[in-house]
């Protein structure tokens, strides 16, 4: 299913969010489930899997990493996570680099301080490739849709360390 | 088919009749049934004059007695008066009986499930809830005058798949129709009319008598949009209660309480709770071995007693905050729920932790039926003009059994339901025909310490080389945040069969066969129900076809309008027949003939509803 069709919105990396949400509303005002209470049976099932697409389609275009899976399946790319490994020795020192610091907050004297650090490092990464991916995903040319690819994969660890950092943050206030 | 239902709801085929609905709240302490009459919402009154009804049930040898009148029996019969069976709900025998040492009653074993044994011999506690709806259900035909089309059933937002098919197969043995199990934070959002103007995010505080639930809404043009859930199912005013009795017994002195004394410091502990709530000392009379103690219990014992239970809450309301990505500082709004919201310490911390004063405007034991009477007049289709939506989520991941023992999730916690989720798998043996899933509901790790839901054994798989079987299975979570699970063989397209083994539930042949044998349905009267259920589902498949026939015949060929129409005859034929099984077949006839149409409706209006949408725009 075409997810940028459904709600007809452009075929895009760069999105409206706002727009987004406002179509979605409109759509489960009409398929929401509690529309079909006095319907039959055939009916109310039907509406729930009609809404659940609905929500379905919304939660991967509404995040940006989902949404760039979603549009290089719709060109035929697939992101095949676990079999491809990286070549990238600069980006793997990196992210040992940061395991290492997250590592340390723990037993730091001032964890918020490398806190900051990390979370400071992370998004600036995260955010260095996000431009790199809408970039690449913009030509919607075969080979930059493989560089895309190779970015979505990268974004994902940073994603990672970013929710590692987070879960650290909540034990550390606990 | 009911599309043209979404585009003007009123017009069904009797659009003057006013459709009888009620809500109803089946709390752990009390429950109440309310409606919507003349545009308001208000509880209803029982013969006795009292809108809110003790959830207890008094099981006696000739007959079952349900509220106020089982209160009072209750000391002199603790074992067959039960109480606060809500906790009870979807729950395992083993598991009860090493949590509820305290209570008075005679668990049993029930496959696995508890259940306890009465002057009326065993009952489950679907069973016991079952006469708790049933008496409900009579107040609000006796007071409207007439036979429910449906009601709205709320249960807290924590609560489980297991305890929320409990609940619903609870209604089903008391002969209601459920529109909708609704989330009692969600009742109240909507109860406060937090729709009219008011915009932002709003946080519902609920402690009721055995469970407590936070929730995050945010609140914008009539959506009711849940952010993010949480609580704890197993924590509520019952808990205060057992903590003053843990007290009670410490300065009586005796090692050990009978049922009958329990029962008695239990009614005390309640009584001190209410008092303590509006008086900063109450003294009362405790009763002993040896006669009576004269004791008192001021305000600052009584918080200091229940503090670590309030400051859980507390806890449980800081993750959820999190868990919704937001700050005490966004939270516009807090509304309080539950009359365990009374006791004054439980207020004060709510304030404190959110910095502003909660709302308690509707008295917090009537909001949640109000809420649900709402939106069952909604749902049953009185109110065509109603702007609401209210999107839920689910409240704990659902996950599978994996190698090890560890859970793998598929749909995580704060989904917005329904949802629908696939999942491949593959066989790993050459001709293998079967395969067992185990799906648990928590968030931890390991499969011992998430909630087992059930066992779904698919079968009917093409034999193939190990491997070259792919099997799709969906886990679908519906509007109820009911899970239902469906399976099919990819390369040739076979749906497998799915038995379902629910962990801590009743499989719906055990159901079937509990309407059977309950006392209220002689024989002749279930067969009734079964032609009454058939007859109201004909003529709904009727309504919606036809319906759907008028508003977009342009959408079949000719020869397809021509079978439709031959089938909507014949369903129209049999259905004023008594044959059930007839009407079932040409019901099921009917809706396969239309499988196709539907799905182009439904295509059609999709594209509709976004077209309208940028012809505003413009």
């Amino acid at each position: 299913m075409n997810y940028f069709q459904l709600f007809q919105v452009p075929a895009q990396f760069d999105l409206d969010l706002t727009e987004l949400g406002t179509r979605y509303l409109e759509l489960q005002r009409n398929f929401h489930p509690d529309n079909f209470a006095a319907a039959s049976e055939r009916d109310r099932l039907l509406a729930v899997q009609q809404a659940a697409n609905i929500n379905d389609a919304y939660h991967s275009l509404k995040q940006p990493l989902l949404r760039a899976e979603h549009l290089l399946a719709l060109r035929g790319v697939k992101i095949s996570h676990e079999q491809r490994s990286f070549t990238d020795t600069c980006f793997l020192m990196q992210q040992m680099e940061l395991r290492e610091l997250l590592g340390d907050i723990p037993h730091s004297s001032d964890p918020y301080a490398l806190i900051d650090e990390a979370e400071q490092q992370i998004q600036q990464q995260k955010n260095s490739l996000l431009h790199q991916l809408a970039k690449a995903l913009d030509a919607n040319l075969h080979e930059q849709d493989l560089q895309a690819a190779d970015i979505i994969r990268k974004l994902k660890f940073f994603f990672k360390l970013q929710h590692e950092l987070e879960l650290i943050e909540q034990q550390l206030q606990d | 088919m009911a599309l043209l239902q979404i585009a003007e709801p009123g017009q069904s085929a009797a659009p003057h009749q006013h459709k009888l609905a009620a809500g109803i709240d089946l709390g752990t302490t009390n429950s109440l049934v309310a409606t919507v009459r003349s545009g308001q919402a208000s509880t209803l009154k029982n013969a006795a004059g009292d809108d809110m009804v003790p959830s207890v049930v008094l099981y006696q040898a000739d007959k079952v007695v349900v509220g106020k009148a089982a209160v009072a029996a209750a000391i002199a019969d603790p074992q067959n008066s039960i109480f606060s069976v809500k906790r009870l709900m979807g729950r395992g025998y083993a598991e009860t009986v090493a949590q509820a040492q305290q209570l008075p009653y005679l668990f049993v074993d029930q496959q696995g499930l508890v259940a306890i044994e009465t002057a009326q011999g065993v009952k489950n506690p679907v069973e016991v809830s079952a006469e708790i709806l049933a008496t409900l259900a009579d107040t609000a035909s006796q007071t409207l005058g007439g036979e429910l089309t449906g009601v709205v059933i709320t249960v807290p937002a924590y609560f489980d798949d297991a305890q929320r098919q409990a609940t619903k197969d609870a209604a089903k043995l008391a002969g209601l129709n459920v529109l909708r199990l609704l989330n009692e934070p969600t009742a109240a959002a909507l109860a406060y009319g937090l729709d009219s103007g008011q915009e932002g995010v709003v946080a519902v505080y609920d402690l009721g008598g055995g469970t407590f639930d936070i929730s995050i809404l945010r609140l914008k043009r009539g959506v009711f949009e849940v952010l993010a859930t949480g609580g704890d199912s197993a924590l509520g005013g019952d808990d205060f209660d057992h903590a003053i009795v843990q007290w009670l017994q410490q300065q009586s002195g005796e090692a050990e309480l009978a049922h009958q004394r329990l029962r008695q410091y239990l009614q005390l502990a309640r009584q001190i709770k209410e008092q303590l709530s509006a008086h900063d000392l109450y003294a009362f009379e405790l009763p002993t071995a040896n006669g009576s103690l004269a004791l008192s219990l001021t305000r600052e014992q009584f918080d200091s007693l229940i503090q670590p239970l309030v400051r859980k809450t507390i806890r449980a309301c800081k993750q959820t905050l999190r868990d919704a990505g937001l700050t005490t500082a966004e939270v516009a709004k807090v509304v309080m729920v539950g009359g365990s919201t009374r006791v004054p310490l439980v207020r004060t911390a709510v304030g404190e932790f959110f910095a502003t004063e909660p709302l308690t405007s509707i008295d917090p034991d009537k909001v949640v039926a109000v809420g649900a009477a709402i939106q069952a007049n909604v749902l049953v289709g009185n109110k065509s003009d109603a702007d609401t939506l209210l999107l839920d989520v689910i409240p704990l991941s659902l996950g599978l059994e994996t190698m090890g023992g560890l859970v793998e999730k598929i749909i995580p916690r704060n989904t917005i339901i329904p949802v629908a989720r696939a999942q491949e798998f593959t066989t790993f043996k050459d001709g293998q025909t079967a395969m067992s899933l185990h799906v648990l509901q928590g968030e931890r790790e390991l499969v011992d310490h998430c909630r087992s839901l059930a066992k779904f054994n698919l079968t009917d798989i093409p034999p193939m080389a190990a491997g070259g079987a792919h099997i799709r299975v969906t886990f679908q979570v519906d509007a109820d945040g009911l899970l239902s699970v469906t399976a099919q063989e990819k390369s040739s397209g076979v749906t497998a069969s799915i038995q379902v083994k629910p962990s801590y539930g009743l499989s719906d042949d055990q159901v079937a066969t509990m309407i059977q044998s309950s006392m209220q349905y002689a024989k002749q009267d279930m067969q009734q129900r079964l032609l009454r259920e058939q007859q109201v589902e004909a003529s709904r498949v009727w309504e919606a076809v036809s319906a759907a026939i008028a508003a977009d015949a342009h959408l079949l060929g000719a020869a397809e309008l021509l079978e439709i129409e031959q089938a909507l005859s014949t369903l129209k034929i049999v259905s004023q027949g008594n044959d059930t099984a007839a009407i079932k077949a040409a019901i099921d006839k009917t809706n396969h003939i239309t499988d196709e149409f539907a799905a182009r409706r439904m295509d059609n209006s999709i594209r509709q509803a976004l077209q309208g949408h940028k012809v505003d725009e413009v």
